[in-house]
């Protein structure tokens, strides 16, 4: 085997991506109208428990998804969005100015996330999970666990907020993968 | 309020880091010189997901992108308004690998960037410097199948921000690119060769590996200017994080 290829190094996504990244339904990743829909929201927090206004979210539901969460239009290439009838498993949200996220995707095990903002020189990956009872969680102490695990606000809607810096019982448990 | 941190006392705490943590060849999370960094990094360790013994883990593959997800135009950052932007014309391109080597085809890359005057299409924005009413400053395009990628734009400029007193970014071009898994997500910047802004820089410096640092430096390449029109530069990009084709082919 031949030695690997140093990798290329992060850097902060900054303040100013937001004319460039986010896109129309970045949220909307169920099919328009599916029955099943759930509704994940929440807010981003910093080390003194303050709203990250300027983070992006992305979410990942897994293979096969299909092509077209950043549709064009073709006459003005500006980006229009999903067409509402594939399932592309993709996601990407910015926060509000009060820290806030919304997606509206479909029920799964468990969505991965990646975390950037102004300020992060390296994303962070996490997952949202909706019940008890796998691999992962089952290795963590109960307070780290309960970081991983959206609460059922009322029917069909969770609310997963992320800490990006606190104690134990309060910071996200974030994950690292490896070969 | 206390006085804002003068570049003397960057450079100071820069100084001090310097050499550790010098053998990994990502950017330290917990930079304290970039001040934004303080609050918004993790104090508890990761937890370790080895993809060999999980293999079902969502994040071994990535999201997929298309012909529909970008246009002809979405690469040329110089033809998205009725006129030219002002300021000098370039293109980079280079390669999207994975740490084999092997090329990364059909992967969206995003760019972002301020104008030549340094100033960002963006409302937040307060270096009072002139907005291009031709330069708004994004692109999309696909790697090809040899994983090569190009686009054409301006230089640019550098610019002031408000991490300390007389703070400037060296010039660059912030870079969101996808791989074959989502372990491969990258967003970064690319920087342009000898620009004497780098030792100021506290977010090139979270780098702590000077041989990491020089990998977001793009070279240029005589080759890839154009007669009458434009200069060139080159870029290869290598991403890092196991796939589910690594484990597929026993690597």
């Amino acid at each position: 085997m031949t030695t690997p290829l140093e990798p290329t190094p992060s850097q902060t996504i900054g303040p100013f991506y937001g004319y460039a990244l986010p896109f129309a339904g970045g949220g909307e990743i169920a099919p328009a109208g599916h029955p099943q829909t759930i509704t994940v929201h929440g807010q981003v927090y910093d080390g003194a428990g303050a709203p990250i206004p300027d983070a992006m979210l992305e979410f990942w539901h897994g293979a096969p998804g299909a092509p077209g969460s950043l549709r064009h239009d073709v006459v003005t290439g500006k980006v229009i969005g999903r067409h509402g009838l594939d399932f592309t498993g993709f996601g990407r949200v910015q926060t509000d100015a009060d820290g806030h996220y919304l997606i509206q995707t479909l029920p799964a095990p468990y969505i991965s996330v990646c975390v950037f903002a102004r300020g992060l020189l390296h994303h962070l990956y996490t997952r949202v999970y909706f019940a008890e009872g796998d691999a992962l969680l089952d290795a963590l102490a109960p307070e780290r666990r309960a970081t991983l695990i959206a609460k059922l606000e009322r029917d069909r809607v969770y609310r997963f907020d992320v800490h990006v810096q606190g104690g134990a019982h309060e910071e996200t448990v974030f994950l690292e993968f490896v070969d | 309020m206390p006085p804002p941190p003068t570049q003397a006392d960057i450079d100071r705490e820069i100084a001090e880091l310097r050499g550790k943590d010098s053998t990994t060849p990502q950017a330290l999370r917990d930079y304290p010189p970039y001040r934004s960094s303080i609050l918004r990094h993790p104090k508890q360790p990761p937890i370790v997901v080895a993809a060999g013994r999980d293999p079902e883990a969502v994040e071994l593959h990535g999201p997929v992108f298309g012909v529909t997800d970008v246009t002809e135009l979405s690469r040329d950052l110089t033809r998205q308004h009725t006129s030219d932007p002002l300021g000098e014309r370039i293109t980079v391109s280079g390669r999207l690998v994975d740490r084999q080597g092997r090329p990364v085809r059909g992967q969206l890359l995003e760019i972002w960037q301020a104008n030549a005057a340094g100033r960002y299409a963006h409302q937040r924005e307060l270096h009072p410097a002139p907005l291009d009413p031709n330069f708004t400053g994004y692109g999309r395009c696909l790697t090809d199948d040899d994983g090569r990628y190009e686009f054409i734009t301006i230089q640019p400029g550098p610019y002031p921000w408000g991490n300390h007193l007389n703070a400037w970014r060296p010039a660059h071009i912030h870079f969101s690119i996808f791989g074959t898994a989502f372990t491969q997500r990258l967003i970064t910047q690319m920087y342009f060769p000898n620009d004497p802004l780098f030792p100021y820089d506290p977010i090139f410096s979270a780098i702590p590996d000077e041989r990491a640092r020089q990998r977001l430096i793009a070279t240029y390449d005589h080759d890839l200017s154009r007669p009458e029109w434009s200069l060139g530069y080159r870029w290869d990009i290598v991403l890092d994080g196991p796939s589910a084709t690594w484990i597929e082919e026993g690597r």
